[in-house]
């Protein structure tokens, strides 16, 4: 048999063997018995020498593709076979994936604390700074710098903690506008401020009523700020706290440090305003209190009430909470029960 | 403020407004309304019956048995279970399928056998309070005036078609706590004048009231106004209908004409007034002065008061006979045997009023009015028409002419306000005919100055109107508030950021609850025993100055024993696994500051376990070291100078002493983390109970390193592991400080792995074995370097900490 007659043969050969292995031992023997040191395609070649020179590029040439096939084809059904293998294993190692993961334990944000940072959020987008002071006050910024001088009939309003004569347990969060108008620098721009925080009334503990509670005030002052910026910057707030189709109402009302004064509602976001158990048949829910800055305000800090003007509002926290989630006890804010805490975990 | 709708149709036009409707618009231009009270409400077939006999129904101790013409043929037999059900009275009859107020129906019906076709009313079964019906008739039936006709709807003859509005009226709208005021705010709003009736006042006594009484003020500030009135000839009796109804829907108890008038008046005006019995009065001088220290005075309640100067008091010269603008005395009050009348009007200094209500815990109509301010224009008034009233309806003759102390004369007061400076506040476009419209519209005068400057008059009803704002606000709410634009302020862009302690804050909370501890809110004011437990300063307590209880007396001084009666709380309610932070103030003195120092903390409370027991295994208890590594976390993400340590610290109240750990920064102790003493876990029925606290605020000042990319190596380290054995009080910092000061200038990281103490280890012994890694960012690490390196650390710990090298 000719050189060439047997490479053909052992590429038939080799092709036919290749198909028949059944695993990747048979298939590495079928390597050596043709490519290894002693197999019969190597020996094959090396009668390549005694072939006339004429010959050889041809037979040279054959020899190398059919070498190429021999290891492609090789190769193929090693990676065929490696690939069955992996299946037969991945079959063995199926698990119930319906079946619980290990918890990580991850805490919640108390819900106050997530709407004021909303309401942060919310003003810091729009240019205000967030400014807390004392919890304990002096009864000059509580009440007189907020238009309440003693024996103002409004005083009875907001029941107070007393510490001293002069210092008490701050009724709202409106003296920290006092102490920012004092030290504010109206050369250099207008306030935009909001502070947040603890505040504290002589108030039984039950399910509407709680000692400490948590407030936000608002405050701009600026040269031309209006009345309509209030309601504008309102209606943003409702919108973002309560859904973008709230829709808010002024009613007048009296606070001394604002004139005029208003309470805002909004539109119920329960019923939209058909009337429901949450609004009480009106339409509308009462969400917080506002008002254009008293000019007696401005000028106990030594802002030029002819010149600036400005706006405030104030809201509190646990209703906006007990509003917006249905919650009927303000206890539950400071029992810190964990089924009521984790039940906030829910991010929007 | 209960203002009835029928009154108030006498003075404004309501036609074409439902109460609800007027409701509304109050609110929404002025005053909340409340509430909108039905007075009828449902009830039906009740009407007028006169009863024609009356006997004592046998074998019963209370009930009667009448027969009652209720306007038809025959009469009805009714039983009757009222002491004071009698024959000949005009009475009420719910017929049988009439509903009374608290929605029971009347059915014919059998007592003992005896039929009864209906029921005789009281007043508190057709839906009046207890406290506005006359006291004659408070236990049993109410008896109707001779002249009621029999089979006539008792709904209309007790004017009880009608709405009573529930004005919520806030301290700046004090004129509105009269029915004038009120009528005069309606009157605005619907853009009508109100109508009053004309006064006749007939002065038909011969006297002059000027020889009859004098008036002397000792300070004008205190009463700038004291005018009395005498009527004489008066019978002191039941009022007439009419009046009663009018008192008991505005929610006071109709007495005797006499004091029913000075209520009726002051509900009129505003305008409290007081009778006095004239024969009482112990002299003919009027004084009104202060009272002395430790005077006494005998309110007409029964009740003795010792007064101060602190009081006015209305003297006879001598004695007082009135607690001015509060309440009478009991010495010269209105009794059945009265003739003459000596009526006072009068204002009183609103503060003085205020603090004496305050102090005696005596709030009236009247007081509440003085403290609010009354309109001084209306006080002649008042006056004229009570006595007007008296002599009508108490059969009497006014005296002539008024006995009068006034400092003040009624004055309008004139507010000088531009369009312009009305726009720029409410930023609208008002025209200048539209403001003098609205300021018509309120029945203020007004004055063109100049072009676009007005002056407004106020009467004196609105006493509450001083300033340009005020005037703004009566535009803006006239005008209406959904009229108003909705903007935003035009002017400087401004910054809006967070502070930085605000971050800090903001990071603390998202890291713990990354951690798995849910953020607790607990109370600032604690008892003082909670209040100092676990402080981390020593300071003198801070009391409230007049506490509600025991529980809320305190400023805290640590947020720990809150979380605890948090965390006992859930256990008590059968959660095993607790997990809880907060952050918050806690309140320091510090000598020469009026107000507190207040720090910002961070506490948590731990026990039971941070994983949940499930399929895969039971979660480990949270131990000192779960606590301290949420803290080591939380320390290095501050990115601090000065790194984080913790001492030992058996000193802590409240804590094992033993499993305590002292927080230091920069040398000073800004918290502790640890076990809560057994003790005091169990007050709180906690058992191993894991609690840290911390000032962030002094986290908030420390140095923080610059935060810079270092290279990622580029050449592998290399690491040697070594077992010690040492004596048991060694601890891992002192091993620690020494694998530090000897590793070398390659050494990284010093990783303890193995701690081991007990079988096959000599006793009072304990193995550590750490792993320390070698790296060198220029170039590979020679094996000699590192050699050499690692034989230092073992000479190093041997001679230093006498350990064996394993």
């Amino acid at each position: 048999m000719s050189l060439e007659d047997t490479l053909r043969t052992l590429r038939e050969e080799a092709s036919r063997e290749i198909t028949a292995a059944a695993n990747l031992e048979e298939i590495e023997k079928v390597r050596l018995s043709y490519l290894g040191k002693k197999g019969s395609l190597t020996k094959a070649l090396k009668g390549m020498k005694d072939l006339p020179p004429e010959e050889r590029p041809v037979i040279g040439s054959l020899a190398n593709e059919i070498r190429d096939e021999i290891t492609g084809k090789l190769e193929d059904a090693r990676a065929q076979l490696e690939l069955q293998k992996m299946n037969e294993q991945l079959e063995s190692e199926v698990i119930d994936v319906t079946l619980p993961g290990r918890k990580v334990r991850k805490g919640a944000s108390h819900v106050l604390t997530q709407i004021r940072e909303e309401l942060e959020d919310l003003f810091i987008g729009m240019g205000y700074q967030v400014i807390e002071g004392p919890e304990m006050e002096e009864d000059n910024y509580n009440f007189e710098r907020m238009n309440l001088p003693k024996n103002h009939p409004a005083r009875d309003m907001q029941d107070t903690f007393y510490i001293t004569e002069d210092t008490l347990l701050r009724t709202h969060t409106s003296p920290v506008q006092a102490r920012t108008m004092d030290v504010h620098d109206f050369s250099k721009g207008p306030l935009k401020m909001i502070s947040p925080g603890k505040v504290y009334r002589r108030d039984d503990d039950d399910a509407t009523h709680s000692h400490q509670f948590q407030q936000i005030e608002g405050l701009v002052v600026d040269k031309n700020i209006t009345m309509a910026d209030l309601k504008g910057t309102l209606q943003i707030f409702a919108k973002k706290m309560f859904g973008e189709d709230r829709e808010i109402r002024l009613r007048p009302s009296f606070f001394p440090f604002t004139e005029p004064s208003v309470e805002v509602d909004v539109s119920c976001f329960k019923c939209g305003g058909q009337g429901c158990n949450v609004c009480k048949q009106t339409g509308w829910i009462e969400i917080l209190g506002a008002g254009v800055v008293h000019p007696n305000v401005l000028e106990m800090s030594g802002v030029d009430s002819d010149v600036y003007s400005g706006f405030a509002f104030g809201l509190g926290l646990e209703r906006i909470a007990m509003l917006k989630y249905g919650v009927d006890d303000i206890r539950h804010f400071y029992q810190n029960d964990q089924r009521f805490l984790e039940q906030f975990k829910v991010r929007r | 403020m209960l203002v009835s709708y029928n009154w108030l149709k006498e003075y404004v036009n309501l036609d074409q407004l439902t109460p609800a409707e007027l409701a509304d618009k109050i609110t929404l231009t002025g005053i909340e309304v409340e509430d909108v009270i039905s007075q009828g409400g449902n009830l039906t077939k009740i009407v007028v019956g006169e009863v024609l006999t009356e006997e004592k129904m046998e074998g019963s101790d209370h009930l009667h048995i009448t027969t009652v013409n209720v306007g038809e043929e025959e009469p009805y037999q009714i039983v009757c279970g009222a002491p004071n059900v009698a024959a000949g009275q005009k009475v009420i009859v719910a017929l049988p399928g009439a509903r009374l107020a608290g929605g029971l129906k009347i059915k014919k019906s059998k007592l003992r056998g005896h039929v009864s076709n209906g029921m005789i009313c009281s007043l508190q079964e057709l839906g009046f309070s207890d406290s506005v019906i006359p006291k004659k008739f408070a236990d049993g039936i109410y008896v109707l005036p001779e002249d009621a006709e029999p089979g006539e709807e008792v709904r209309s003859y007790l004017g009880m078609d009608d709405a009573v509005l529930d004005l919520s009226i806030t301290p700046n709208r004090a004129d509105a706590l009269s029915m004038r005021g009120v009528a005069y705010e309606v009157g605005a709003i619907l853009n009508q004048t109100p109508s009053f009736p004309e006064l006749e006042l007939k002065e038909t006594s011969d006297k002059q009231a000027g020889d009859l009484v004098s008036i002397a003020v000792e300070d004008e500030k205190d009463a700038p106004v004291y005018k009395m009135r005498i009527i004489e000839g008066v019978t002191v009796k039941e009022s007439p209908l009419w009046l009663q109804q009018k008192l008991m829907k505005a929610g006071i108890r109709p007495i005797d004409n006499l004091v029913d008038i000075t209520n009726y008046v002051m509900l009129e005006y505003g305008q409290p007034l007081h009778a006095f019995d004239y024969d009482k009065l112990g002299s003919k001088e009027i004084l009104v002065r202060r009272a002395k220290e430790d005077e006494k005075l005998v309110t007409l309640d029964g009740t003795e008061r010792t007064l101060s100067p602190e009081n006015l008091v209305i003297t006879n010269g001598s004695e007082p006979i009135a607690l001015a603008g509060v309440m009478g005395g009991e010495n010269s009050h209105i009794t059945d045997t009265t003739t003459t009348v000596a009526l006072e009007a009068a204002l009183f200094e609103s503060t003085l009023i205020r603090k004496t209500a305050q102090q005696l815990n005596l709030r009236s109509e009247s007081s509440s009015r003085f403290e609010k301010g009354i309109n001084v224009a209306a006080i002649q008034q008042a006056a004229d028409h009570a006595a007007a009233l008296m002599a009508e309806l108490g059969g009497g003759r006014v005296v002539e002419g008024t006995v009068s102390q006034e400092a003040i004369q009624p004055e309008d007061t004139r507010i000088h306000i531009t369009v312009e400076k009305i726009n720029r506040s409410l930023g609208t476009k008002l025209t200048e005919k539209e403001v003098t419209e609205i300021i018509e519209r309120l029945g203020f005068g007004s004055k063109q100055i100049t072009d676009g400057e007005l002056e407004v008059s106020v009467p004196p009803r609105r006493w509450d109107m001083s300033i340009q704002a005020d005037v703004i606000e009566e535009v803006a709410r006239i005008y209406g508030y959904h009229r108003i634009p909705a903007t935003l302020p035009s002017g400087d862009t401004t910054l809006g950021e967070l502070s930085d302690a605000q971050r800090l804050d903001r990071h603390t909370r998202r890291f713990l609850e990354g951690s798995g501890l849910s953020q607790a809110i607990t109370y600032s004011l604690t008892t003082t025993e909670k209040a100092n437990r676990f402080a981390l300063r020593d300071t003198p307590d801070t009391h409230l100055d007049w506490p509600m209880s025991e529980e809320h007396k305190t400023l805290r001084k640590s947020l720990i024993s809150g979380l605890l009666d948090s965390a006992g709380y859930n256990r008590a309610r059968s959660m095993k696994d607790v997990a809880l932070y907060e952050t918050g103030r806690v309140f320091f003195q510090e000598e020469g500051q009026v107000l507190l120092a207040e720090e910002e903390h961070v506490a948590a409370v731990l026990t039971g376990s941070l994983e949940q027991d499930s399929w895969l295994g039971d979660g480990a208890q949270v131990d000192f070291f779960t606590v301290k590594g949420i803290l080591e976390e939380l320390f290095a993400s501050y990115g601090l100078k000065e790194a984080i340590v913790f001492k030992a610290d058996s000193t802590q109240d409240g804590m094992h002493p033993g499993r305590t750990a002292a927080i230091e920064l920069n040398g000073k102790t800004i918290g502790f983390v640890g076990q809560i003493h057994p003790l005091a876990a169990k007050e709180h029925d906690l058992d191993e109970t894991y609690v840290f606290e911390f000032n962030l605020d002094a986290v908030v000042e420390a140095e923080k390193e610059p935060l810079l990319y270092s290279a990622i190596p580029k050449y592998p380290g290399t690491s040697r592991d070594i077992a010690l054995l040492v004596d048991e009080e060694v601890t891992h910092q002192q091993v620690l400080t020494v694998i530090e000061e000897n590793g070398g200038k390659w050494l990284r990281e010093i990783r303890l792995f193995d701690l081991y103490q007990g079988e096959s280890i000599q006793e009072g012994k304990k193995s550590l074995a750490y792993s320390l890694a070698y790296l060198n960012p220029e170039a590979t690490l020679v094996e000699e370097d590192v050699n050499k390196a690692f034989e230092k650390v073992k000479e190093a710990l041997v001679s230093q900490l006498n350990v064996e090298i394993r």
